[in-house]
């Protein structure tokens, strides 16, 4: 079981790329890009935890207690940040397309536009 | 490629890297046999060197501040761009609010909903207020305390109208608020220049631990990133709303539309 929250990251990783590589609708392709990234969280979280120990917020609790790594607690919350914003211009620029083309779909997306070149 | 060419290409390629990920995966420490040592130093020095509880904070805000402060541009680099993207297209132009699929009016918000919302408003303020303040000592911090009051802005806009809003703030305040926050991190940064350390370093008395008046310039970054992060999300709300609920069609579509053929 040692092994279990790995493969749970490689399993969010693969499961969500099949999402971005298979989807036919470009808002459902994004939130398969968050799952993708979702992996990173529980990967970094599992490569600080420590059996039998706390969090590290030693407010009520003495310095020197057994503790998991903060470190990568402080990547998870940078990799939060920069996946909200990524998300959220994806989510921008899918409003814009489907404004411009009135599709959703990117392979109808490619199918209007490569018309729109002939 | 049909869809059914590349799932199947896919599966063969998922499958590898798959087991590529098992393989290397299978290198790392077993879950829960940390190796340290950046993690049990940083557990260690937190408290007596910079009277942080939150080690999370004290890594965040302070020994790798310098990072969290490109982090923080990253977020304000985001909304720009949100901003640009969403802009008012040539063409476009308020108009009315309709139900586009069936051409009815809008439903008005229940009374059950109005009460909720503006009832869970104030609480919402007021404990975003305490995880920005009390992020040095607790779990929270500026980012976690930002997005929170930025809820508080969603809720009344949940219990109203989007026109509700824009009695709270126009979009030039959050843009002033935004920059102020950004701005406000690279300065604190500076003090540490000019006492003669280096760029980022905690330079303002401690404090005694477990004080929300304690930790230096850690509080104060929190602040600072607290303001950025809320101006930063409430006007991306307001934009996504005002592209979904203002913006509309003109009679005559702009040049730009013209030529995308949209």
């Amino acid at each position: 079981m040692n092994f279990l929250p790995y493969l749970v990251a490689i399993w969010l990783f693969v499961v969500g790329l099949y999402g971005v590589v298979t989807s036919r609708n470009l808002f459902h392709q994004i939130i398969s890009l968050s799952v993708v990234q979702a992996s990173t969280y529980v990967l970094l979280l599992a490569i600080g935890y420590r059996t039998g120990g706390t969090a590290p917020v030693f407010a009520g609790i003495p310095v020197g207690r057994l503790a998991v790594d903060p470190v990568v607690q402080a990547l998870s919350l940078t990799d939060v940040v920069v996946g909200a914003t990524v998300t959220a211009l994806l989510l921008a620029i899918a409003v814009q397309v489907h404004k411009r083309t009135g599709s959703l779909d990117p392979e109808d997306l490619r199918r209007r536009l490569g018309e729109r070149d002939e | 490629m049909t869809i059914q060419v590349r799932r199947i290409v896919f599966l063969l390629a998922g499958a590898f890297l798959a087991a590529l990920l098992v393989w290397g995966m299978g290198g790392l420490p077993h879950f829960g046999a940390y190796r340290g040592p950046y993690g049990d130093v940083l557990n260690a020095v937190s408290v007596p060197e910079r009277h942080i509880t939150d080690v999370v904070t004290a890594v965040n805000f302070d020994f790798r501040g310098f990072d969290t402060l490109g982090e923080e541009f990253i977020f304000f680099a985001a909304v720009l761009g949100v901003a640009l993207i969403l802009r008012a297209q040539p063409g476009e132009g308020p108009g009315h609010v309709e139900d586009y699929a069936t051409g009815r009016a809008v439903p008005p918000t229940s009374d059950a909903v109005r009460v909720l919302g503006l009832g869970l408003t104030p609480p919402t303020v007021l404990f975003a207020i305490y995880v920005v303040a009390h992020g040095h000592l607790t779990p929270g911090g500026g980012f976690q305390g930002g997005v929170i009051l930025a809820t508080g802005v969603l809720l009344i806009y949940l219990a109203g109208e989007f026109d509700d809003l824009h009695g709270l703030y126009t979009e030039v305040t959050l843009e002033r608020a935004e920059a102020i926050g950004a701005g406000a991190y690279a300065a604190i940064g500076t003090l540490g220049l000019l006492t003669g350390a280096t760029f980022m370093a905690n330079v303002l008395p401690l404090g005694k631990i477990g004080h929300v008046f304690s930790a230096g310039t850690v509080p104060l970054i929190n602040l600072a990133v607290g303001l950025e992060i809320a101006a930063g999300l409430v006007l991306l709300l307001t934009t996504f709303l005002r592209q979904t609920l203002v913006l509309r069609p003109t009679a005559s579509p702009g040049p730009l539309t013209k030529a995308l053929g949209g």
